[in-house]
């Protein structure tokens, strides 16, 4: 598991992994404010991929309310809801 | 709900892939609000038919099956339950003849992946009685799905147009025309198809296809439903597409189970 060596990162951190995994499943190269899904882009199943990446490679969970296109759309807003999660967990307990 | 299985690694395998495919469901924006999740129960014998309002047969796309399990299903269940066969391809009239009450039986084709796909193709057999097709309709109103009533015929509309076509794509890839990347290129970016034919035939299932396309074949003398060399193949090989993990593409875990 590639858990415990990504937990510990900031927004850059999560960004600059982010963007190698998509390198690597797409080649091709993306910036961090790209939208993943406008024409010409990836297809939205692919945000199924993203959302599983997220929850292994980050240690998070996404359910309910956040399960929506629109947090998986850039890479920006994607590294935003894992910290978000990550504090709404550590403050629920 | 009950799902029945004669595979027990399927039923294992079903919650997992009902979470899954729920989540899409939720990303694509295609679940209401407020509605709670079902309540799944499995089985290996059918046995729990006795109790159903409704029960939807979908397995295997052989007629020697289904008639056989129409006819053990339609003798347990109550008179007035609607019995649905989930069908590619075969007429629903020549189902008809083996459970014992044929006018409970009617079609329906859902569309691959059906938590997506809103809209249902029905079949109604000569002996589909008005009631059983209301019945229907009113099922299909409850799970927010459209539906277009066909009269029953080999392959209805949608395979007998969509099925020989990617037989027709498979052939332009094994006569070395074209990649089935770029076979699916053109389909996409020429002619505005949302899936090419080979990645829609991944996702059918190139077992079911073939199947299918036999069907076809046997019921209608059309040569061009034979189902070609390079897809025999590939289903001989194991490579059933996104189910396996391969077909004319190949694909991540995550996307076998959606
Ligand atoms: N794959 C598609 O895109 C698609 C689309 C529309 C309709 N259909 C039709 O739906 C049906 C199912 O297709 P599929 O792709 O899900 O097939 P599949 O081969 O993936 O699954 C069929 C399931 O039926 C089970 N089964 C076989 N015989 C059984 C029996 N006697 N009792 C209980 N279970 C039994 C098998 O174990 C298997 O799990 C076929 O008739 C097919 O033509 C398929």
């Amino acid at each position: 598991m590639t858990a415990p060596t990504h937990e510990s990162q900031g927004h850059r951190g999560i960004v600059t992994e982010l963007i190698t995994f998509l390198e690597s499943r797409t080649r091709a190269s993306w910036g961090e404010d790209v939208d993943l899904f406008a024409t010409g882009g990836l297809s939205s199943m692919f945000a199924m991929e993203l959302v599983v990446h997220l929850e292994r490679t980050h240690g998070v969970s996404i359910r309910g309310g956040d399960l929506r296109l629109d947090n998986f759309r850039t890479v920006r807003t994607m590294a935003d809801l894992v910290l978000r999660l990550r504090t709404d967990g550590a403050t629920d307990g | 709900m009950t799902l029945v299985d004669v595979d027990e690694v399927a039923l294992e395998g079903a919650r997992a892939r009902i979470d899954h495919q729920t989540r899409v469901a939720h990303l694509m924006g295609a679940v209401p609000e407020g509605v709670a999740p079902g309540r799944l129960s499995t089985a290996t014998t059918v046995s729990p038919v006795a109790e159903a309002t409704v029960v939807i047969e979908a397995i295997t796309e052989r007629f020697d099956l289904k008639a056989a399990l129409l006819n053990e299903v339609g003798t347990r269940t109550k008179p007035g339950t609607v019995l649905v066969t989930n069908t590619s391809s075969i007429p629903v009239d020549d189902l008809a003849a083996y459970p014992p009450r044929p006018e409970e039986l009617v079609g329906t084709h859902f569309m691959n992946p059906p938590y997506l796909i809103r809209t249902v193709e029905v079949v109604r057999g000569a002996r589909t009685a008005p009631r059983t097709l209301n019945a229907l309709q009113d099922l299909l109103d409850v799970l927010r799905r459209a539906s277009v009533v066909v009269a029953d015929t080999p392959g209805f509309v949608t395979s007998r147009l969509l099925h020989p076509m990617i037989n027709d794509a498979v052939r332009v890839v094994q006569e070395g025309t074209a990649s089935a990347e770029d076979v699916d290129s053109l389909m996409v970016g020429c002619l505005g198809h949302r899936t090419g034919p080979l990645r829609t035939a991944d996702l059918i299932g190139l077992d079911n296809l073939v199947d299918s396309l036999r069907v076809l074949h046997e019921r209608t003398g059309d040569e061009r439903c034979r189902p070609c060399d390079l897809l025999l193949e590939k289903v001989a090989a194991g490579d059933l597409g996104r189910k396996s993990g391969r077909g004319f593409f190949t694909y991540e875990r995550t996307e076998q189970l959606s």
